[in-house]
């Protein structure tokens, strides 16, 4: 209820400050189990792509998230797991013992949607990184889950990390034929990679340093 | 109901467009090529001509509303595709800043301010905020790009705005919003009249450097059309006697024409086919107010300087 809610300002807010150039919304899981990937450039990307979901299914789609960023404060924790549905991840974690995955595992298993940033940081805006190959463990794990790229651009200028005043810009959102798993990890990174690649260079977009 | 000339005018658009829809539904019938972009863009206008009426009968503030919104639409679209730096940031957000400003500027009938606030004021100010970052590299670009976009889609837009609030006079019943609704229509009907006339019968090309499908036979076509429209509409609409309808006859199509041009330009040089994908079939919202940014301007002060 309070995420619909904040959803529909948010979906208000992306329409009005951001507006956005879809291309292939269809592609989009729109049940589970599935995995959207998506590269990293600001907080926004979280919120316009769950605004892209119609109401009724934010329930079932859940954001991955660092645990020491968003579960910092009992605050954030609250506002990140009731509001957002955020699945907190450990990054860079030395205890072994635990599967960082879980969470996410957990998420598939009962047929929902997971929202992944395979770059792990939002880094510099607009930039892309490497991709980290936690998302390949989980596409082996449910190999029936398509992994559904989506090349964002805009976002990072709007609102790059370390920034509290958003300026408005068009935003571009990219979707990709999703991929599916082949048995091999480092051909699953290879061809996700140069899935990004092909949608990150549909488009020539306005330089900006 | 007392019908007033304006409604009736209001009428007579709605009355070429269903016209002009019937023609395009004819044409898409008939013809075996794929005329889904045609039929998409005659949907848009349905939806841009239906958002004008609606807000020209509620209110005038809400018309002037709807060119702030248009205003902070095509200079997001600007910024959004045009080479920006990462340190204007706030830059950007204090010329977003100025489209309510110079908007109440128009609400308030202020002329004063109207004309001075973005080419003075803002002029001065947003490279005291750009310098503020002390990045000198690309500094001359920066102010240069978003002054030029400024006025361009926030100033000239405004002049439009403006037009809604003179007042009636003995000759012109309809006041303001008459004035507004000729220059929209003649504007707007020229681009699809040297569009038509281009397609059907363009040979030679006016300035393929920049726009290769402009020719001269779509322009003659379209300022003769867009001519005589204006001769039989400004009686109706506007105090004009015959020589300046003619006048504005002229002035409208062949500004309409530049303004067009001159966005096409800029797109040539940024190597962008639209400026947007705002409006289907249409392209960004600065592609269907190109013209607007040189008619709005110009037919304004023609009016302002000769009756007003």
């Amino acid at each position: 209820m309070l995420q619909k809610i904040f959803y529909i300002f948010v979906k208000i807010a992306v329409l009005f400050l951001l507006g956005l150039n879809v291309r292939r919304k269809e592609l989009l899981p729109a049940n589970g189990p599935a995995i959207i990937v998506a590269n990293h450039n600001s907080h926004l990307d979280t919120m316009v792509l769950m605004a892209l979901m119609p109401l009724s299914k934010l329930k079932d789609i859940k954001p991955v998230a660092a645990a020491d960023y968003f579960f910092s404060s009992p605050l954030k924790a609250w506002l990140s797991e009731h509001v957002l549905g955020i699945i907190p991840v450990e990054r860079g974690s030395k205890d072994r013992t635990n599967d960082p995955l879980e969470g996410c595992y957990e998420v598939l298993r009962q047929g929902k949607v997971l929202i992944l940033f395979p770059e792990g940081s939002r880094g510099e805006p607009e930039q892309m990184t490497d991709l980290k190959k936690g998302v390949s463990f989980l596409a082996e794990r449910f190999p029936d889950a398509p992994v559904v790229p989506v090349f964002t651009h805009g976002l990072g200028k709007a609102l790059p990390k370390g920034s509290f005043l958003l300026v408005p810009f068009f935003c571009d959102i990219f979707v990709g034929e999703p991929v599916t798993w082949d048995g091999d990890r480092t051909h699953f990174m290879i061809e996700l990679k140069e899935r990004f690649n092909a949608l990150s260079t549909e488009k020539t977009f306005a330089p900006w340093e | 109901m007392n019908l007033l000339t304006i409604h009736w005018a209001l009428i007579g658009i709605w009355g070429v467009l269903c016209l002009a829809s019937f023609i395009v539904f004819v044409i898409s019938k008939r013809s075996a090529k794929n005329m889904s972009e045609l039929v998409q863009r005659t949907v848009s206008w349905w939806v841009m001509v239906a958002i004008f009426t609606v807000s020209f009968l509620v209110s005038n503030t809400v018309s002037i509303i709807v060119f702030a919104l248009i205003s902070f639409l095509a200079l997001k679209e600007y910024f959004s595709m045009i080479p920006t730096r990462r340190a204007d940031r706030r830059v950007l957000f204090w010329a977003y800043l100025s489209i309510p400003v110079q908007y109440f500027w128009v609400y308030d009938n202020y002329y004063g301010m109207f004309a001075v606030f973005i080419p003075v004021y803002m002029f001065l100010f947003l490279p005291f905020v750009s310098l503020l970052t002390q990045q000198t590299v690309g500094f001359l670009r920066a102010v240069g790009t978003l002054n030029w976009g400024l006025m361009l889609c926030v100033f000239s837009i405004s002049n439009a705005a403006f037009l809604l609030i003179l007042p009636a006079t003995e000759t012109n019943s309809t006041g303001g919003p008459g004035l507004l609704l000729f220059l929209l229509f003649l504007t707007q009907f020229n681009d699809v009249t040297q569009y038509t006339w281009g397609k059907l019968f363009g040979r030679h090309k006016i300035i393929p450097g920049v726009s290769p499908n402009k020719t001269w036979e779509g322009f003659v076509g379209g300022v003769a059309t867009t001519f005589v429209l204006a001769l039989l509409t400004a009686p109706l609409v506007t105090p004009f006697d015959m020589i300046h309808a003619a006048a504005a006859g002229l002035l409208i199509p062949v500004a309409g024409f530049v303004g067009d041009v001159t966005v096409s330009a800029l797109k040539r040089d940024l190597g962008v086919k639209d400026t947007g994908s705002l409006i289907p079939g249409h392209g960004g919202i600065l592609d269907r107010i190109d013209s607007l940014t040189y008619t709005a301007p110009l037919f304004f002060h023609f009016t302002r300087y000769f009756y007003y």
